[in-house]
């Protein structure tokens, strides 16, 4: 085995001088030039060229979020995919799985990330979690703990929030179009 | 195995004797694939050579024809996954936990799970498999980490004939290098199925391929439905007495229209222990491994012979997967695209292009409606002769660089 790796070690340094396009940017070219969305998700490049930063927007059709419009921001590192995609909700919003700071709580941006998932497979996701938001994995925990308790109360709050104002002190984004 | 891990070795003076060899040996992760004729006894001589962290994968449940050779299965076994079976079979003789059993087809495992092992050992009876493998192992080599990188020792046979490869992914050649020397699948021209039949196989192709879709109008043909093959052969019959050709049976019906490869358990036998024995070297080092074919020959008295399969500096799969093709600066895009989709080495459905920037992408709208005007533009006014594009394509695994080189 040592034998082995000590010849890919010199192949390796000896190919260094070699301009290589990175594996990352390799893969998310062949990620994004096969997406396959629904009507409801669509993604915008601010630079175009760059295609490790993205913007997503997500307008559910159905759920307690219907019409509203929820923007992310997402960047994948040079090691993606072995690293899932980093992903922001650029709003303040109220949902038991994404905090005030727009962190996401996905099993699969995290600890159930695979290289073999893609993209199209973390967007589809991201639009699940406003059509079955998960309070046993929340990020908000006084969402989440209304959404299990008190479900007309969550729904109520929720088109509150998406209204844009005021409420428990927080000023939420006006995200209805 | 100790004496030859302790003693230095004539052939490679390198090796360092280390009696800590044969722990090594037994902590190293090694995975089968298939657990078939050659599957059942790599995995004995796995365990018997001082392997004791072995996993083996097999999609296949026991055929009571596979009793015959595949020597961990029993007549109680039919119906049963082979990779079960052979693993609970060697555990139990040896009374250890040697061997983790896998019931899936490759397919279903993610990078994840292969990129555990540092060494694998493929018994395997389909060129798809073995093709599959290859790319996975090739893509999986990080040029950083030099342990990313897997040997595969593949064997292979063919009645009295086999042969054992060693594959170090993207150093060697891999499995698409050498994919030109592969015979094809034996088919005969359709005008002499369909016209002069001169060879019982030719009646049998006539009743499978010409027959078959005419009569049964939507219905595939099942080569392991009893009903289905029975159909062909008497109808391959007939056709057969009309033309005066002898020669035709039901086994033979089965075999033409499956391809089936008769299997011989000695060949097997011998096949395994080499790729074995490559397993052994490869991990402790004590001896020079093979580089990288062997051949062996058995229906013509005994012939064995190694050589090198060279790797192929434009092979899709692995290392750089580089094309170059030549065209004139004044052709535009689309017709690029055009020529790459016909290109009988890329064969691509849905090509996206890109040098750093975009030249055209398939998806998203976005970034479509975007690049779609490049399509017209000609290529001197995107990029310069002996730009590398990267292109990629639902029906490639990764992608290819593209070199594009201009005439004039």
């Amino acid at each position: 085995m040592l034998k082995v790796w000590k010849m890919k070690k010199q192949q390796a340094s000896d190919e260094k001088t070699k301009p290589r396009n990175s594996a990352a940017k390799i893969r998310i070219q062949k990620d994004i030039s096969e997406l396959d969305l629904p009507s409801s998700i669509s993604i915008t490049f601010p630079n175009e060229e760059d295609l490790l930063k993205f913007e997503v927007v997500i307008k559910p059709d159905e759920g307690y979020y219907k019409n509203g419009s929820f923007h992310f921001r997402f960047s994948i590192s040079e090691n993606y995919p072995h690293d899932p995609p980093k992903v922001q909700c650029t709003q303040t919003i109220y949902h038991p799985n994404i905090d005030l700071e727009g962190k996401v709580c996905l099993n699969i941006l995290r600890e159930d990330w695979k290289p073999v998932l893609n993209l199209n497979s973390v967007l589809i996701g991201l639009q699940f979690l406003f059509l079955e938001p998960n309070p046993d994995d929340p990020l908000n925990k006084e969402a989440a703990s209304e959404l299990r308790s008190n479900l007309q109360s969550f729904k109520r709050k929720v088109t509150r929030s998406m209204g844009g104002e005021y409420m428990d002190n927080v000023y939420y984004t006006k995200v209805t179009v | 195995m100790n004496s030859f891990y302790t003693q230095p070795s004539a052939f490679e003076p390198d090796f360092v004797p280390d009696a800590n060899l044969s722990d090594r040996v037994a902590e190293t992760k090694v995975l089968v694939i298939g657990a078939g004729g050659l599957g059942c006894e790599i995995l004995k001589n796995l365990v018997l050579s001082g392997f004791e962290q072995i996993h083996v994968i097999d999609m296949d449940t026991i055929d009571v024809t596979n009793l015959n050779r595949q020597s961990l299965f029993r007549d109680a076994d039919v119906g049963k996954p082979k990779a079960q079976v052979a693993a609970e079979f060697v555990n139990t003789r040896v009374s250890k936990n040697v061997i983790t059993a896998h019931y899936n087809r490759i397919q279903d495992k993610d990078e994840e799970f292969y990129r555990q092992f540092e060494i694998v050992v493929c018994g395997l009876d389909s060129l798809d498999a073995r093709r599959w493998v290859s790319a996975m192992f090739v893509n999986m080599v990080d040029e950083s980490d030099p342990s990313s990188l897997k040997p595969i020792i593949d064997g292979g046979t063919e009645g009295f004939k086999g042969q054992v490869r060693v594959i170090l992914p993207t150093l060697n050649a891999c499995h698409e290098c050498a994919s030109s020397m592969h015979s094809k699948k034996v088919t005969y021209p359709i005008c002499t199925i369909a016209n002069t039949p001169r060879l019982p196989e030719h009646c049998i192709e006539w009743a499978s391929v010409v027959q078959w879709p005419k009569v049964h109008e939507g219905l595939k043909l099942d080569a392991d439905n009893i009903e289905h093959m029975q159909w062909v052969y008497s109808t391959a019959l007939k056709r057969a007495d009309e033309h005066g050709i002898s020669g035709i049976t039901l086994s033979l019906a089965q075999g033409v229209v499956k391809n089936i490869i008769p299997a011989i358990a000695s060949t097997n036998a011998i096949i395994s222990a080499s790729c074995v024995n490559e397993a052994l070297k490869i991990v402790t080092g004590c001896h020079p491994y093979l580089n990288n074919y062997m051949l062996y020959v058995g229906d013509s008295s005994v012939y064995s012979h190694t050589f090198e399969l060279e790797k192929k500096e434009d092979c899709l799969v692995c290392g750089n997967a580089k094309v170059t093709i030549e065209v004139s600066k004044t052709i535009t895009l689309e017709e690029l695209i055009e020529e790459i989709k016909i290109n009988n080495s890329l064969q691509l459905k849905k090509p996206s292009l890109r040098t750093d920037k975009n030249l055209y992408m398939q998806a998203p709208p976005f970034l479509e409606v975007k690049s779609r005007p490049n399509l017209k533009k000609q290529l001197y006014e995107l990029f310069e002769s002996n730009s590398t594009l990267t292109v990629t394509d639902p029906s490639l695994m990764t992608s290819v660089s593209l070199t594009v080189t201009f005439t004039d």
